[in-house]
């Protein structure tokens, strides 16, 4: 899980360089460029490879950290399963469990492809925003692409209590785990109740201490002079550079939805 | 090393007003419990005071008075400066306060940013800010661990970065809640010597009476919610009868 948060590669690359707003709204640009795309998918591949290409540090740095963040999105690809069926086409299989009349047309089977692979894309490219922009100077640049003060301190410390929520249950998991002793020619683990017990229990507590938790680290935080905004120390004026890979990013954008609607 | 006490006055002390100043203080957890019951205290400028008891005695909760995290019942007072609303930063800025659990205090994805969140959220510029960073890391020994993320440290380590992220903020008074546990015996010696070195006011809490010894020539004892004993730390260090009461032990 720790593997799946741990986002920001420390290197500086192009990419790390570049001013956060036009990394934010390049990220966003794509993806609903990408959403809005038509479902031919010649044009989005070819970004996806120059995305991909762009910098072979960070993917080196990331290896295979990067790929199985990748799947993140894997439980809402598969709920877009049902145009599979839904989608009106050349019918290609039937299927008729409990009664229901389920046909797979090929139309359905391209969408669902292109569904798979854009979400497949968008991810990659929110990985390659956080891997290149650490979490404080995100919140930041939100603020300065004027989204309220108190949207952006419920994202941050979202994102923080994430961490706290992983690490309380770490702890509460391995001090179950130490304890789980069997004797040799016994049956451990109790009854499926007992268990089923003990897993609500350690619920409820993973609630309560992160709460207790999250109230520490605030506390902490006002105690290091926290007054609702997160300040960071990266540069954040746009240079000639940061103009050009807007400009490029823009015409990328284009390009795709022109390829893509062909 | 030998140990030397530095006495001379540090800035401060010109403005009379004590340090901590505190006044009938009652405290109940939000579940009832009465955790301080009448506590009473002043601290002048520059004074180094030990803070010891037994568990639950009531040390953490009283620290978290002293820079308004949690708010009781009765006065204090941080260099003269009431604990209000509007002043609140201002003392904050004042009191480096350090968590019994380095956990809680570290929150940030490096130890960099953890140790230049102080600093910075104090309105420092950036120049002022790696330098504040840089010398707070090598006071306490962990210059090399900057880029490092603060939950993959040892709790030693974590400790002495906890430590780091106050000293940044260049505080005048330092409240410390058992900064020492957990430190190997070197870690514990440069923990020693560095306080030793730092012309602030202090108030440490600690199991460990040979730190109370060598640095503390003032002792608070707590126990269950008050203070049962304030003076000096070797009239107290030679009362067995009196340690053995609160549950204490000769270093
Ligand atoms: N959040 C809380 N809610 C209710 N009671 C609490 C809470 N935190 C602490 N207490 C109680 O308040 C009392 C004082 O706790 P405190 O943590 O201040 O003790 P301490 O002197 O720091 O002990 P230790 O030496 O173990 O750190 C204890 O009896 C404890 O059980
Ligand atoms: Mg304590």
């Amino acid at each position: 899980m720790e593997a799946l948060l741990d986002r920001f590669i420390s290197v500086d690359s192009p990419i790390h360089c570049l001013d956060l707003r036009v990394k934010l709204l390049a990220t966003v640009g794509f993806i609903v460029g990408n959403a809005a795309a038509g479902w031919r998918m010649a044009g989005l591949c070819a970004a996806a490879a120059a995305i991909d290409a762009v910098d072979q540090r960070i993917r080196a740095v990331a290896g295979f950290g990067a790929l199985k963040r990748s799947f993140i999105a894997l439980p809402f690809m598969l709920a877009g399963f049902s145009v599979v069926f839904a989608t009106p086409g050349r019918e290609i299989a039937q299927w008729t469990p409990l009664g229901l009349d389920l046909r797979v047309t090929d139309a359905g089977v391209v969408r669902f492809i292109s569904i798979m692979l854009r979400t497949w894309l968008s991810v990659q490219m929110a990985i390659l925003l956080t891997a290149t922009t650490d979490f404080p100077a995100l919140t930041h640049a939100l603020r300065h692409l004027k989204v309220p003060a108190v949207l952006v301190s419920i994202i941050a410390f979202m994102y923080r209590y994430l961490f706290v929520l992983v690490e309380e249950a770490q702890r509460l998991l391995r001090a179950r785990a130490s304890r789980s002793a069997v004797l040799p020619g016994q049956k451990g683990g109790g009854g499926l109740l007992w268990r089923a017990k003990v897993a609500g229990n350690m619920g409820g507590q993973l609630l309560v201490r992160s709460m207790a938790r999250a109230d520490r680290v605030y506390m902490a935080m006002q105690a290091r002079g926290y007054r609702g905004e997160l300040l960071t120390m990266t540069r954040h004026t746009m240079q000639r550079r940061d103009w050009q890979a807007a400009a490029l990013m823009l015409l990328l954008l284009a390009a795709v939805q022109l390829v893509g609607r062909v | 090393m030998p140990i030397h006490h530095d006495n001379s006055p540090p800035p401060q002390a010109q403005t009379g007003a004590p340090s901590i100043l505190v006044r009938e203080l009652n405290y109940r957890y939000p579940d009832g419990f009465h955790a301080l019951r009448g506590l009473s205290v002043a601290i002048a400028p520059g004074e180094r005071v030990g803070l010891v008891g037994p568990n639950g005695a009531g040390k953490s909760t009283f620290m978290l008075h002293l820079n308004g995290l949690l708010s009781g019942e009765g006065e204090i007072r941080i260099a003269g400066l009431p604990l209000s609303k509007e002043k609140l930063p201002e003392v904050r800025a004042l009191v480096g306060m350090v968590f019994q659990n380095p956990d809680d205090q570290l929150f940030s994805p490096t130890v960099f940013d953890d140790v230049a969140f102080g600093p910075l959220h104090m309105g420092y510029g950036e120049e002022e800010v790696r330098q504040r960073v840089a010398e707070a890391l090598a006071a306490v020994g962990m210059a090399d661990f900057a880029e490092r993320m603060p939950y993959h440290l040892s709790v030693g380590q974590k400790k002495r970065v906890s430590l780091a992220t106050v000293l940044a903020m260049g505080p005048e008074l330092l409240v410390l809640d058992e900064p020492s546990a957990g430190l190997d015996p070197r870690g514990r010696r440069q923990l020693i010597e560095l306080l030793d070195g730092m012309a602030l006011t202090m108030l440490v809490s600690t199991h460990d009476m040979r730190l109370v010894d060598e640095l503390f020539p003032r002792i608070l004892v707590m126990d269950a919610g008050q203070i049962v004993y304030d003076g000096e730390t070797s009239a107290v260090l030679n009362d067995d009868a009196f340690l053995r009461a609160h549950g204490l032990e000769k270093p």
